[in-house]
């Protein structure tokens, strides 16, 4: 089977129009949570994602819309916990994702009946996306990636020093909550395509990757954008051919492509 | 009349619950040069912090160009310099010029904006600093020096009419140091640029600033350096041996 029937399938079409927009979402994001010192937050608010699935299901909503409220209010609540509780980062995002993990678990317990479609979202099956989800996924990328250009020059400057974009006059307060409630939208879009359980890789692999290589701040952004959806087709394309789990592919291949990076780097 | 670029009035000052200032009352007008001295935990950063609205007084009223800081809408008068090693990470991707045009997020008119007149200030801020030659170079693989210079011309793109430095040379070796100092006297005294300069190099400050301002929670000091070696109260405070090394006159 060549290209052209590959291309041709339209679970393939679907799979790999979202999962472009949704890795070029997670590669911006990721290059900025990582220089934060926020690599993690992908990985705590994946595990609250398992906890509001699993309530969608229970409740029987489309578990994408009843994530999305859950998670926005999620993300602004390790933000506060970190301003107001005197927490550093790590340890707020442990204390709310340990709660969406517990709260998953028990209502899998409770409803019984829809373990198998709550473990299907533990490891994302990006290959079965629905035409509306596709529609979602884009919409709500093209929204997040509109607002991260708008706010361009504000996430740059406290990105490198939160005091002297204080300074400044920017509202380091509201620009955060805005950072937070965006990566929070991206995870939830991210679980269909690799997963609870991965959604951190496609946020942290495609920036470290671009940290080996870039020259510059907006140079990290375009390598770590084009490294991101190189790997999510490239990722695609060998879970068709070879039979295998596309979320895990797409993240295998991130990780190959920053191990080369990495050793051509060091050689060179 | 002239305004007062800095004024306070019994400001006090609480950070964290503890009361950092206490009742100062001074002003600094246009073309001041300050030293802004005092010991460890003296508040001298929370004084600058205060200044730049970064954290609001609790007591008394402090002005910066005629108005509250925390309400300043046009920010790009002040030029900022913090401490380096607070903030830095040498591994960060970013180019000297990427990090110089940061300076002028405080006058930011369009989105992820990089107009004309803006290029122009990065270029000259560049110029300015001698650093013309590295501003595609990573931040990180500059010199101590060279970093501090593109740091400076942060501060400096918006050709501010106050510039607070804390402690600016601190990495630097005495070479680039004194180069430093140079720029800024410059500035100081061509430009008419307002200097608040926090160190703790109490003996070498008298060299460059024009006022010494001396902080314990408190005002201690506000004055001339040759004020400051006169002043009995000041030989009272320190010890006399000990005001005569601040002040050189041990010879």
């Amino acid at each position: 089977m060549g290209a052209i029937d590959f291309l041709s399938y339209g679970f393939i079409q679907r799979a790999l129009l979202a999962g472009c927009f949704i890795a070029l979402l997670c590669s911006v994001l990721g290059v900025i949570l990582v220089l934060r010192r926020l690599s993690l937050i992908g990985d705590g608010l994946a595990h609250i994602t398992f906890g509001s699935v699993a309530l969608g299901l229970f409740l029987n909503i489309f578990p994408l819309y009843a994530s999305l409220p859950i998670i926005v209010i999620s993300s602004l609540g390790i933000l506060k916990l970190t301003e107001k509780a005197r927490l550093y980062g790590d340890a707020a995002i442990g204390i709310v994702s340990s709660f969406g993990i517990s709260a998953g678990v028990l209502l899998a317990s409770v409803g019984g009946g829809f373990n198998v479609d709550l473990f299907s979202y533990l490891f994302g099956n990006i290959l079965s996306i629905s035409t509306g989800e596709v529609v979602t996924s884009i919409a709500l990328a093209v929204v997040v990636m509109f607002i991260l250009f708008f706010y361009y020059d504000e996430i740059f400057a406290i990105t490198f020093d939160e005091e002297f974009a204080r300074a400044s006059g920017i509202n380091t307060g509201k620009i955060n909550a805005l950072l937070f409630v965006l990566t929070g939208i991206t995870v939830v879009l991210t679980m269909k395509v690799v997963g609870i359980m991965l959604t951190s890789a496609l946020l942290i692999l495609p920036a470290v990757t671009s940290f080996q290589m870039a020259r510059g701040f907006r140079n990290a952004l375009i390598i770590a954008s084009v490294a991101s959806v190189l790997c999510v087709i490239s990722g695609i394309g060998f879970s068709f051919f070879f039979n295998l789990p596309a979320g895990a592919s797409v993240v295998l291949i991130n990780f190959l492509v920053f191990v080369v990076v990495f050793v051509v780097k060091k050689l060179l | 009349m002239q305004m007062n670029v800095v004024s306070a009035n019994d400001l006090c000052v609480r950070y964290n619950s503890v009361q950092v200032l206490t009742d100062l009352t001074f002003s600094i007008a246009q073309g001041d040069y300050i030293g802004l001295v005092g010991p460890n935990g003296s508040g001298k950063s929370t004084l600058i912090k205060t200044i730049l609205g970064l954290i609001p007084s609790s007591k008394g009223i402090l002005t910066v160009f005629g108005h509250d800081p925390v309400k300043l809408n046009h920010r790009d008068v002040i030029g900022y310099l913090p401490q380096k090693m607070n903030f830095f990470n040498p591994f960060f991707p970013a180019t000297v010029e990427e990090i110089v045009a940061l300076g002028l997020v405080s006058r930011k008119k369009s989105p992820a904006g990089s107009g004309r007149s803006q290029r122009a200030a990065v270029e000259k801020a560049l110029d300015m600093l001698g650093i013309s030659g590295v501003r595609k170079t990573l931040i990180g693989d500059l010199s101590g020096g060279q970093q501090q210079r593109a740091f400076i011309a942060r501060a400096l793109v918006n050709e501010p009419q106050l510039l607070i430095l804390d402690e600016p040379t601190t990495a630097l070796d005495p070479e680039i140091r004194e180069q430093f100092f140079g720029l800024i006297q410059s500035l100081n005294k061509n430009a008419r640029v307002t200097v608040i300069l926090v160190t703790h190099d109490i003996g070498n400050i008298g060299k460059y600033a024009s006022k010494l301002l001396y902080l314990d929670n408190r005002l201690i000091f506000y004055g001339s350096f040759g004020e400051f070696c006169d002043s009995d109260r000041m030989a009272h405070y320190f010890g006399t041996s000990s005001q005569h090394i601040i002040c050189h006159k041990h010879g």
